[in-house]
């Protein structure tokens, strides 16, 4: 398939079905419409399954049902149907299921825009769901890559028995680029989903059962003691991140998404200037990139963490960061994109920008 | 002795005491033993008149808890 | 010589019932049992497991299960039966679970017609969680959140499950039965074998809403609360079938 122009969202949806993905469940919010619109017209030409929901409460939970009956299930929505997913989010992952999860961020909090964020770190990385459970989480920053990483999170998911979210924005969503979508994906040994509730007919002997009870305390915390387990094989393999600019910049910044793409032209604006300035783009934001901190050179004056929010990220940057550098903040909310001029700006007067 | 047309038997480990069967038994031949306890320390059921069952098997429709398995005579 | 005419049935496992004694969650867990073997559905049966007195049904019925969210037993029953249209899915949900938090979602199964089964456990009360008032409790009913009983100007009015869903379209079976003696016990039997049997021909979204008991949050035996279903429960919430696709 030669490159073509396609809109992010469309993209997102024709990715996972390139990701064999077999049934979508969702509902509409603004701005990832194109989504299930998309695998509604396609899924069903496909034999596959596609169903618009009641809420996005109902939707993540047809997606617990068709995950626990072993297929390959995604939803999608933004920041407050997001919200509404999180009960749902939390039981499939303390059952183990496999699923993916498209997150459009839109401003925040509460009904708030329509327009880009990255509102949501904390909602994608610390929970949002009750209990000890991660994601893992991608952040893309252009659609080639949302394509790419969208095709391999159904790999993924089913992997490591975990639900992977791909957080992307509205701007990701409704922009248009040229994209590839036979980049190959990495091959992976995928086991059989023995556990799958399909009938007992299929594994005589075996009852299957999809489940996150467990009113025995001693159970539960193994339970829990398991899933960091499986948590630290992530961290270790799932790693992902990449440096721009680290031969010798003086300062670093820290960005992902579209805010990561801003930041590129900011670099290349302050490189004009004499002024180098590296950065830290976390591919994965769980698992966070720490390790990533350790390449940032002795001498540099600061690093800066970007984002499109308030600083949420940010207290990764500070854990990751480990008090070795100082740490300061450059933000815009409300669905507000800087222009790379603000950031270059920032740099500049990184001194009244310091956190830490 | 004349053969009865029914014959209970009851797992009393599974029972809970309910007296559903005991109320529901057409011929009333079911009582509730208040001097013996089961494991879970619940009082049992016990048949008074045997050969009085007519293996109607209405306790063991109404018991919530699988405990009776009724026979009949053929 | 000597025949068996009734024994604990194969569809359910060797795990006791944790519910209360005398509590009619029993007597309809083996009937929905005996009807997946008799059907010969068993094998290919997956359970969705609620929210409720029957939160451990997974550990009962003898078949694969899913243990749902609080409401959502109908969503998960979707999100299965649409990717497994062979396979025989049903529910097993109390008041709270299907008439109060998970509404949206059961009314929309029923809406679209997924061809499921639900087995509505109705108590008029939150036994679990210890005696609260459910969207079914009687006028007057005295819970622990209605201490000088149900006000209809407070607490609004008993939901008629059964009469609002008569009037979905994608409903191929539904009658209101109860177990409260042998009689109505060998009825609701044969409804529950009835929407399974319409599952099994994919007629479209079947329901048996059972009126049951509760003794120990009604304060009564539970000879009392099967009498108390049929003197003060069945009035109103009339017994029968509310809609048959099969007779139309």
């Amino acid at each position: 398939m030669a490159k073509v122009l396609m809109k992010g969202n469309e993209a997102i949806a024709l990715a996972a079905i390139k990701g064999g993905v077999d049934a979508f469940y969702g509902y509409p919010i603004t701005p990832q419409n194109e989504v299930p619109e998309y695998l509604s017209k396609h899924l069903l030409a496909n034999g596959k399954v596609f169903l618009q929901a009641e809420s996005e409460v109902s939707a993540i939970n047809m997606v617990y049902g068709a995950a626990g009956a072993g297929k390959r299930v995604m939803t999608s929505s933004s920041s407050p149907g997001i919200a509404l997913k999180q009960e749902g989010i939390s039981y499939i992952a303390a059952a183990e299921l496999p699923c993916v999860i498209c997150s459009v961020m839109r401003g925040g909090p509460g009904l708030g825009s329509i327009q880009p964020s990255q509102g949501d770190y904390y909602q994608a990385t610390r929970g949002g769901g009750n209990g000890d459970y991660q994601l893992i989480v991608y952040a893309p920053e252009s659609i080639q890559e949302t394509i790419d990483i969208m095709k391999d999170a159904f790999n993924i998911a089913d992997y490591y028995r975990n639900p992977v979210m791909v957080l992307v924005d509205g701007l990701i969503g409704q922009m248009m680029e040229s994209v590839d979508f036979d980049k190959p994906v990495k091959e992976r040994k995928l086991p059989e989903k023995d556990w799958a509730t399909t009938g007992t007919l299929n594994h005589p002997g075996r009852r299957n059962i999809a489940n996150s009870l467990y009113l025995d305390p001693a159970e539960l915390e193994q339970h829990n003691i398991d899933l960091q387990k499986k948590y630290k094989r992530i961290k270790e393999n799932e790693t992902k991140y990449e440096l721009i600019n680290f031969d010798n910049p003086e300062y670093v910044i820290v960005a992902y998404g579209t805010m990561a793409r801003i930041c590129r032209s900011a670099i290349q604006m302050l490189h004009e200037e004499g002024i180098e300035v590296g950065m830290i783009r976390p591919i994965s934001l769980f698992p966070y990139p720490e390790i990533a901190f350790d390449k940032i050179p002795k001498t540099i004056k600061g690093i800066l963490t970007c984002e499109l929010s308030m600083g949420q990220m940010l207290d990764d940057v500070l854990i990751a960061n480990n008090g070795r550098h100082k740490v300061g903040f450059f933000g815009r909310a409300g669905g507000m994109l800087p222009d790379p001029e603000e950031i270059v700006e920032a740099i500049k007067n990184f001194t009244e920008r310091v956190v830490k | 002795m004349k053969v009865p047309k029914g014959r209970v038997t009851f797992n009393d480990e599974l029972c809970k005491g309910c007296g559903l069967c005991v109320e529901y038994c057409p011929t009333h031949i079911l009582y509730q033993d208040m001097k013996t306890l089961n494991k879970a320390g619940y009082n049992i059921i016990k048949v008074s008149e045997p050969d009085k069952c007519i293996g109607c098997a209405f306790c063991a429709m109404m018991c919530p808890d699988s405990v009776i398995k009724v026979e009949v005579n053929k | 010589m000597w025949e068996t005419k009734y024994e604990k049935s194969q569809g359910l496992t060797d795990t006791k019932l944790s519910y209360c004694p005398g509590c009619a969650h029993g007597i309809v867990h083996k009937l929905v049992a005996e009807t997946l073997v008799e059907l010969d559905i068993l094998d290919k049966s997956i359970a969705i497991a609620s929210v409720g007195c029957s939160v451990f049904s997974y550990q009962f019925f003898n078949c694969d299960a899913q243990q749902a969210p609080h409401g959502r037993a109908c969503a998960l029953a979707t999100g299965v039966k649409r990717v497994l249209p062979e396979n025989i899915v049903f529910t097993y949900q109390g008041d709270g679970d299907l008439a109060s938090i998970g509404i949206a979602e059961t009314i929309h199964a029923a809406n679209r017609g997924e061809n499921i089964t639900v087995i509505f456990i109705n108590n008029a009360i939150y036994g679990m969680t210890g005696g609260q008032m459910a969207p079914t409790s009687l006028i007057g009913q005295k819970t622990t959140t209605s201490q000088d009983g149900r006000v209809a100007e407070v607490h609004g009015n008993p939901i008629k499950i059964s009469e609002m869903f008569a009037t979905i379209g994608g409903v191929a079976y539904l009658e209101r039965v109860s177990v409260y003696d042998p009689k109505h016990v060998i009825n609701a039997k044969k409804a529950i074998k009835k929407a399974f049997q319409y599952q099994k021909e994919k007629r479209g979204f079947t329901m048996i809403e059972v009126v049951s008991t509760c003794p120990v949050n009604w304060g009564m035996t539970p000879v009392d609360a099967m009498k108390w279903a049929k003197s003060d429960m069945e009035p109103e919430y009339p017994l029968g079938v509310f809609k048959d696709k099969g007779a139309e």
